[in-house]
């Protein structure tokens, strides 16, 4: 069951034969034009592939992939390249198949709510595409402009509406998929379920390592009648805390509950002008959606627990504009916390929602020992805090004490009973925080279901789930990256 | 409040050593239903019970896998909360592994979620007695495979759950139940366009020459919503979805064999003899009688979904369709990295597992 020691194909054997494949314009050889495709959008890690193909045609993915399978060669799938765990930086010794050009809406079915998608399409562009029929896809990643179904299957992407519409594992139907052999199958069905194992519940999130999809159904959901956002303003993050706490006990699911600290309410206000109070410690954002008799008596509920328990200032939405606005400032709180330095490094543990003040606290003593300064953003409503830590990447040793602050606020995550990471990914970043969830045993199956699917470990590899039984001295990522 | 892991994991690891098959069973509700027969020697998980944590203001619960339902529904209710997919209790029998080992879902499943939807961790046991973790007791989480969901609907196949952890919701403030007189594709057509409507649909089943809507939710959306919705206000309706989950309606009364077919929504009625029920707003779709599987096959097939002998007809026989070479080649290593001794449940899902 080892898998083979292959050496490196030579790069002009490989080069022939993708040529056969796909057109001249489908493929980077070329240093230069290969640089736009090094990293995602975690740009500390990067490398170059042997090539990179850019595929038109899902008969091109599958020939692509029979060829490298027969070579023996990585593949590692791309897809807008919004990832956040360098999931899609490239192998340096591999095939970068980049499927942003397989981007058609096959077919939308507007009474079975559903929608037929090419992997590339973009995330917002499936609700633009159905929205006339009065439907809209859940899930919605920050990066919703630009990242792909593609990769949402392959992260099990969430968002800021995960906590009442699920995730990316919630709404979707079906996946066509390509085996690492190139064999096509159809995983999932029309229906809300299908016999036999849950490959589509495996295969979501699975980070391209066990398939490649091309082809995704999602279900769709009719667009509520209205919403309304409150905003409330807090003088501590605990009483932010126990208010999220409060809505939910007061049996309101919110469409979205947002939390951000001081530092990254003071940055999304001054990128965005949103109204947030400057002077508080911790903001909350509440939206509730449904129909408009549910918006008008859940949003007087939450304003009233809001107001009970000690909010220093709360704005309700009261229209369409301003609901926008009000959310404006979260969306764009990472690139304004971004302003305040060189870089940041966006951590992504979920924790359970009553540690947050304790963990908080502990990222804030954290921030002190590492002399780096941190902003938390955090979907509050399902427990995924999003710390962002401000550094500057061209100081190595500033890069170093980012990555072990990082690493200590994943290790605290796991600690109160949270996970490593809630909707970014392990990819290559996360790699070794895997031991602080799983024990060798644990680590050992997972190990086993990568082989179930790819026994050569050419997908993806040295990414998401660490090798440790097989040998993989050539199939492993090389111990140092540009940045070291 | 018994943790009987140990117990089991030394049960286990000592079939492994005699290559012993193992027939998991809970209280026993399912035996008759959805698996083929599976010769063994009995491993229960009943009495391997108790409620580990549940903190209502988290909408988490972790509880092990021999708990009655009915414990943790009651628990739930106290606290105004609900396992939002509708699990059947089967009289106080079923318990939480087998619910989610059968992925058992009620009729609210096409909008809150299958069982499956709402597992968040397992702790289970593997062919080898290894007690391994997967998942967690938050809502997001994407470190490993989803091993957890992939229990969903295994069958015990994959390892015999010990713990599980669901996502739980708060129970709606309001519910009530619309009736209509119509037959089957009006009533399919009426299902998926209410569905494709903003409002509180909670459940849309067809039986006999009648739809029934329920909405749920807050009061002031569902009044209003069904003000504009029509059809007669149904009293008892509550009784009406509550025999619909636990299968105690007279449609499943009986010996014949009963079919299952789970379909894309908006299929045409199938063209069968013999009665027949559509739940899930028309995605789940029952048949009564003794039917040709190989036609029924192909209807759902030509239907986007597949067909399964649900309860009666030859439990020994293939009761789901065959899987494609490429489909079941996965399966098959699957199921050699959880149980590679093939002592779990061994056939109760397919013949070659």
């Amino acid at each position: 069951m080892q898998a083979h020691h292959m050496p490196p194909v030579p790069r002009d054997t490989l080069l022939r034969r993708l040529r056969a494949i796909l057109p001249g314009h489908c493929l980077l050889t070329d240093t230069e034009s290969q640089r736009p495709f090094e990293c995602d959008a975690l740009t500390i890690y990067r490398e170059l592939p042997l090539v990179v193909a850019l595929p038109e045609t899902v008969e091109q993915v599958q020939q692509v992939l029979r060829s490298c399978h027969e070579l023996g060669v990585p593949v590692v799938a791309r897809g807008a390249g919004t990832g956040l765990c360098a999931g899609a930086m490239p192998h340096p010794e591999g095939v970068l198949l980049v499927l942003a050009g397989l981007d058609r809406i096959i077919e939308v079915d507007p009474l079975a709510r559903t929608a037929r998608v090419q992997p590339g399409v973009s995330n917002l562009a499936i609700s633009a595409a159905v929205a006339r029929h009065g439907l809209y896809y859940g899930p919605d990643p920050s990066s919703q402009i630009a990242c792909s179904i593609g990769g949402n299957v392959a992260e099990n992407s969430g968002g800021v509406h995960c906590l009442k519409y699920g995730l990316t594992v919630h709404n979707i139907l079906a996946l066509e998929l390509l085996t690492v052999e190139g064999d096509r199958v159809t995983i999932g069905s029309q229906g809300l379920d299908s016999p036999g194992y849950d490959l589509l519940a495996l295969m979501t999130g699975s980070e391209g390592l066990l398939g490649v999809v091309v082809e995704v159904t999602v279900r769709l959901l009719p667009t509520p009648q209205a919403a309304q956002v409150i905003l409330a303003g807090f003088d501590s993050v605990s009483a932010a805390g126990d208010a999220v706490g409060a809505v939910i006990a007061a049996g309101i699911i919110p469409a979205g509950l947002e939390m951000m600290d001081r530092l990254a309410i003071q940055a999304a206000e001054d990128f965005a002008n949103a109204g947030y109070p400057r002077d508080a410690e911790a903001l909350l954002l509440c939206e509730v959606d449904g129909t408009r008799e549910e918006v008008a008596s859940c949003s007087a509920i939450v304003a009233a627990l809001f107001r009970e328990l000690g909010a220093t200032s709360i704005v309700v939405s009261a229209d369409e504009a301003q609901r926008a606005r009000l959310w404006q400032g979260r969306k764009c709180a990472f690139p304004a916390v971004g302003r305040l330095a060189p870089d940041y490094y966006c951590m992504d543990g979920t924790i359970p929602r009553r540690q947050v003040s304790r963990v908080l606290t502990a990222i804030s003593a954290l921030s002190e020992k590492y002399g780096l300064q941190v902003a938390n953003v955090f979907h509050a409503g399902d427990g995924n805090l999003h710390p962002l830590i401000l550094f500057d990447a061209s100081s190595s040793d500033e890069v170093r004490r980012a990555e072990q602050f990082g690493a200590d606020i994943l290790a605290l995550s796991v600690e109160v009973g949270g996970c490593i990471t809630g909707e970014h990914g392990v990819g290559l970043e996360k790699l070794r925080q895997m031991s602080h969830q799983f024990s060798p045993a644990e680590l050992a199956l997972l190990e086993d279901i990568k082989h179930a699917f790819d026994p050569a470990l050419t997908l993806n590899p040295g990414k998401g789930v660490p090798i440790l039984k097989r040998c993989q001295e050539y199939r492993a990522l090389p111990a140092r990256h540009s940045h070291d | 409040m018994t943790d009987r892991s140990g117990e089991m994991a030394a049960t286990i690891a000592d079939a492994a050593s005699r290559q012993q098959a193992l027939y998991i069973c809970g209280g026993g509700s399912k035996r008759q239903l959805l698996g083929r027969d599976c010769p063994g020697q009995e491993l229960t998980v009943w009495g391997h019970s108790g409620i580990i944590d549940y903190q209502p203001s988290e909408l988490v619960l972790t509880a092990r896998a021999g708990t009655p339902l009915a414990e943790i529904v009651a628990s739930l209710e106290r606290e105004g909360q609900m396992l939002s997919f509708e699990p059947p209790l089967c009289a106080g029998r079923a318990t939480l592994g087998g619910t989610v080992a059968t992925n058992s879902s009620g009729p609210a499943r096409p909008w809150a979620g299958s069982a499956r939807d709402m597992v968040l961790g397992v702790q289970l046991l593997d062919g080898r007695g290894q007690l391994l973790n997967f998942g967690g007791q938050v809502m997001k989480n994407v470190a490993g495979y989803d091993v957890s969901r992939l229990q969903a609907g295994a069958l015990g196949t994959l390892g015999v759950l010990s713990q599980v952890s669901l996502k739980v919701l708060p129970r709606p403030e309001h519910s009530l139940t619309l009736a209509y007189d119509m037959d089957a594709a009006a009533a399919i057509d009426s299902m998926n366009r209410r569905a494709g409507q903003p409002g509180p649909l909670s459940g849309a089943c067809w039986l006999d020459g009648r739809l029934y809507l329920r909405l749920s939710g807050a009061a002031a959306a569902v009044d209003h919503t069904a003000a504009h919705w029509g059809g007669e206000r149904l009293a008892g309706g509550a009784d009406f979805w509550l025999q619909l989950r636990e299968m105690t309606l007279p449609f499943f009364a009986g010996d014949e064999p009963l079919w299952r077919l789970s379909i894309r929504s908006t299929a045409p009625p199938p063209e069968f003899h013999g009665p027949a029920l559509i739940d899930w707003g028309g995605a789940q779709r029952w048949l009564r009688g003794e039917l040709d599987f190989a036609a029924l096959q192909r209807a759902a097939a030509q239907a986007g979904g597949s067909a399964t002998l649900f309860a009666g007809g030859d439990r020994g026989g293939q009761l789901r369709p065959a899987p494609d070479a490429v489909t079941r080649r996965l399966h098959e290593r699957l199921k050699q990295a959880f149980d590679p001794l093939h002592i779990l449940n061994p056939g109760r899902l397919y013949d070659f597992l």
